[in-house]
């Protein structure tokens, strides 16, 4: 239990972060190639504030990441040696091909503007972003595994018993991983676009740094759309998956305990796990076989078709799962919203606008938390879908007080971190973008000087 | 020993102690580095300091990364046994590795001097903690843990922290200071820069007595690696060659040429992780004091199928790595200067 509770919690902090730094990545690229091809000095400008920003974010990731990589072996050794064979090389894969991609290319895009040209610093940043996004396929790809295990037989037996790899590419394309990919890469995007979205907002609701506000404004709410409705579509082809593959987990989302057709769809409510009871229940009838199968008068599985020790915790399971869905609605709707006005020219006079804007840098985090706590928490007991139970991953030999230790420590260095990026991350917004930012100097300015 | 068939479990050997090798050589100078932190005194040598190690020190540290996804992948026994066994001492690790990352990374942002004091702290404490624990680590694997029947640790965390195995601590923090000495000298020009070539001197010394006790301490009292080297005298070559690399780095300094000093003492790490897996296989972790029950590189391995799989991740990667790691490393190269993008 408490190594549950310090994975929890060190994952839950660690998520906060690379979700930003992949959208940023995307938001960087953009802005640099926007620079590259209208040459304004504001993009040029933006690139360089967004890259600190960026800077930020990513240090915070690697450190937090690193202990999660540990911590499978010093809290889940078990579990490590039991898919180690499998498990292990989606880690090793992601080590090889994203993480030296991204902070071997970081260098470039940090402390390269003056050192290298303008072609090789796009494409050192578009390597940062690449390496982002190789990090998230192979770490949702390993995730995905646990949910859905596929490409592996099971050898040996009783303690020495382990899974073996048989079909790498059917680990790989296991049956969730897609699906859980794109869903995540959604996530991430809408993080990067509504944090430049929420900044730009607030400047402009200072009078401050207008032209860059207005031009960060415009790219953050044109991916924040795009990457909010993209997110609907994926949510939905993810729930269709969770319907097929892990039902006991689509039962908890929605607090089901009967196997029925016409399953309503619940939008609010309470679920009583003891008496297996749902109060306080709002739903739309048959929308739910409509969503999960796409016929009202399909079936959907209740959780009373599962034993009782193989059911998730359903409540809290279902609170997380409809907090996320109506946060991520909630989004669709900001912006649009801000689009539409932006577009119509009068988002700049409506302030209640604006501070909905800035506020909306919350949505996609809580949305990616909660969205994470749905897919972990609906899986348990499991640590692997229906192979092995989280009780049985943990590890044999460390003592509980030793974890105990280990959760005070990180607590108290993850709070102080949280504290020390906030101050830092508030005073780089409160600077601005630099003036100077404006005329690029030394190598970057090679095309407008004189040839010889 | 056997190498006449090179079979896919020693390939991974192999490649794993390549891994650890490119992370001790590489973020040991920048652990090096922020050892030496604190010896300066002024907030502009401080800055070129970290400034040396800036671009770089995250891509290094990434090799550590790499090598425990490695060590997952292809001995998720070791991985199981070693991680869970030292629990605190890689908390412990980890906890200094995050108040490194994040001191380089935030120390310059705020001008106050107390700020920037307690980041330099950070950093340097940090990067003490780290050199140990890592030599403590290679201490006990090559002392032995008590293992049971189940290949899991049947020690505690006090029992780790044996004579040997601190020992093993103080040499890797004395080497990795040599090391980012070197690294600091060939970074920097002017004052520092001669300060630095001072200090290269001390560090050598300081790592020379520790090595000299280490040895004597690995003949006397641990039998079975001295027996190794017994029956195979020509291990004593290699030992040679990291001696002969360590007297070559005075000899370069001297002469001015500290791009050479550095890759002498690369040399020397080189050699002494070889010699040290040399005297390993093929074991992974030793168990002391039942034998019986050392983990191998066969009875902790993965699959055959996944160390083949794993090898062509490895043959289509790592090339692509190296080429962009030498590439950055050259846009980088020359002596530090500060401007407003530095730390």
């Amino acid at each position: 239990m408490l190594s549950r509770v310090q994975f929890a919690l060190t994952t839950a902090f660690h998520y906060l972060y690379p979700p930003l730094s992949i959208g940023l990545g995307i938001m960087l690229v953009l802005m640099e190639g926007l620079w590259l091809k209208t040459n304004q000095p504001v993009y040029h400008q933006m690139a360089r504030f967004w890259t600190k920003v960026f800077a930020l974010t990513f240090a915070i990731g690697v450190a937090t990441g690193i202990v999660l990589e540990f911590e499978f072996g010093t809290n889940w050794a078990t579990y490590s040696r039991y898919v180690g064979d499998v498990f292990g090389s989606a880690l090793a894969a992601e080590g090889i091909f994203a993480f030296f991609l991204e902070s071997g290319f970081l260098a470039v895009l940090l402390f390269g503007w003056d050192k290298v040209s303008r072609p090789v610093h796009f494409f050192a940043t578009c390597m940062v972003c690449l390496g982002a996004h190789f990090s998230a396929i192979w770490i949702v790809v390993a995730n995905s595994w646990m949910q859905t295990p596929a490409g592996f037989h099971i050898v040996g037996e009783g303690i020495k018993a382990r899974a073996e790899i048989t079909d790498f590419w059917a680990m790989v394309f296991n049956p969730s991983s897609m699906d859980r990919l794109f869903h995540t890469l959604c996530g991430a995007w809408q993080a990067g676009a509504f944090l430049v979205v929420s900044v730009s907002a607030w400047y402009l609701l200072k009078k401050c740094h207008a032209d860059f506000a207005r031009a960060s404004l415009r790219i953050g709410l044109i991916v924040g759309l795009l990457a909010s409705l993209l997110q609907v579509v994926s949510g939905h082809s993810s729930a269709q998956g969770v319907a097929k593959n892990q039902p006991a987990k689509l039962a908890a989302f929605e607090g089901r305990y009967d196997t029925r057709t016409h399953a309503p769809l619940a939008l609010v409510g309470w679920v009583d796990e003891k008496n297996e009871r749902f109060l306080f229940n709002v739903g739309i009838p048959g929308m739910l076989s409509w969503l999960a199968h796409g016929d009202t008068s399909k079936e959907v599985i209740g959780l009373r078709e599962f034993k009782l020790e193989d059911r998730p915790p359903v409540n809290a399971v279902f609170q997380f799962y409809h907090l996320m869905v109506g946060v991520g609605l909630g989004m669709v709707a900001v912006a649009g919203l801000g689009f539409l006005y932006f577009w119509r020219g009068s988002l700049f006079e409506k302030r209640w606008l604006l501070w909905l804007l800035v506020l909306s840098v919350l949505g996609p985090q809580i949305g990616n938390q909660m969205g994470w706590f749905s897919a972990e928490v609906g899986r348990q007991p499991w640590i692997v879908h229906g192979l092995l139970r989280t009780s049985a991953g943990l590890s044999a030999v460390v003592q509980a007080n030793a974890v105990r230790t280990s959760i005070l420590l990180f607590s108290a260095v993850y709070l102080l971190l949280f504290a020390v990026f906030l101050y830092l991350l508030n005073d780089k917004i409160q600077h601005g973008p630099d003036a100077a930012d404006l005329m690029p100097t030394g190598k970057l300015a090679w095309p407008t000087r004189e040839k010889p | 020993m056997n190498f006449g068939s090179l079979d896919l479990n020693t390939v991974w050997f192999i490649l794993i102690g390549v891994l650890f090798t490119g992370y001790a050589m590489l973020d040991g100078f920048d652990l090096g580095v922020g050892a030496l932190h604190l010896f300066t005194k002024k907030d502009e040598h401080r800055r070129l300091m970290l400034n040396a190690i800036g671009p770089v020190w995250d891509g290094n540290e990434v090799w550590l990364v790499t090598g425990g996804g490695a060590l997952f992948a292809a001995f998720p026994n070791v991985y199981a046994t070693v991680f869970s066994g030292f629990y605190l001492a890689f908390v412990l690790l980890l906890v200094a590795l995050i108040f490194r990352a994040v001191a380089i990374e935030f120390r310059s942002k705020q001008p106050m001097g107390w700020w920037r004091q307690m980041w330099d702290v950070g950093f340097a404490g940090g990067s003490i903690l780290s050199s140990l624990l890592i030599g403590i680590a290679m201490g006990n694997i090559a002392w032995g843990i008590p293992l049971d029947e189940r290949g899991e640790f049947a020690g505690t965390f006090l029992s780790l922290l044996h004579p040997y195995a601190l020992l093993l601590g103080v040499t890797t923090l004395a080497l990795f200071m040599m090391h980012g000495a070197i690294y600091a000298a060939m970074k920097t020009e002017g004052p520092l820069h001669e300060k630095l070539r001072g200090w290269i001197n001390q560090c050598i010394i300081f790592f020379i007595i520790c090595y000299a006790v280490t040895t004597m301490a690995t003949l006397l009292y641990v039998p079975h690696l001295a027996a190794r080297v017994r029956a195979n005298p020509w291990l004593f070559s290699i030992a040679l060659v990291n001696m002969l690399a360590i007297a070559n780095i005075p000899r370069e300094i001297h002469h001015g040429r500290d791009g050479r000093a550095f890759i002498s003492s690369g040399v020397a790490m080189m050699a002494l992780m070889g010699l040290f897996g040399l005297e390993m296989f093929p074991n992974l972790v030793l168990s002391n004091p039942d034998l019986a029950h050392n983990l191998t590189i066969y009875n902790a391995a993965s699959s055959t199928k996944t160390l083949g799989i794993m090898l062509t991740i490895a043959i289509i990667g790592v090339p692509i790595v190296l080429a962009y790691t030498v590439s950055i490393y050259w846009i980088f190269r020359g002596k530090v200067k500060l401007d407003r993008m530095s730390y």
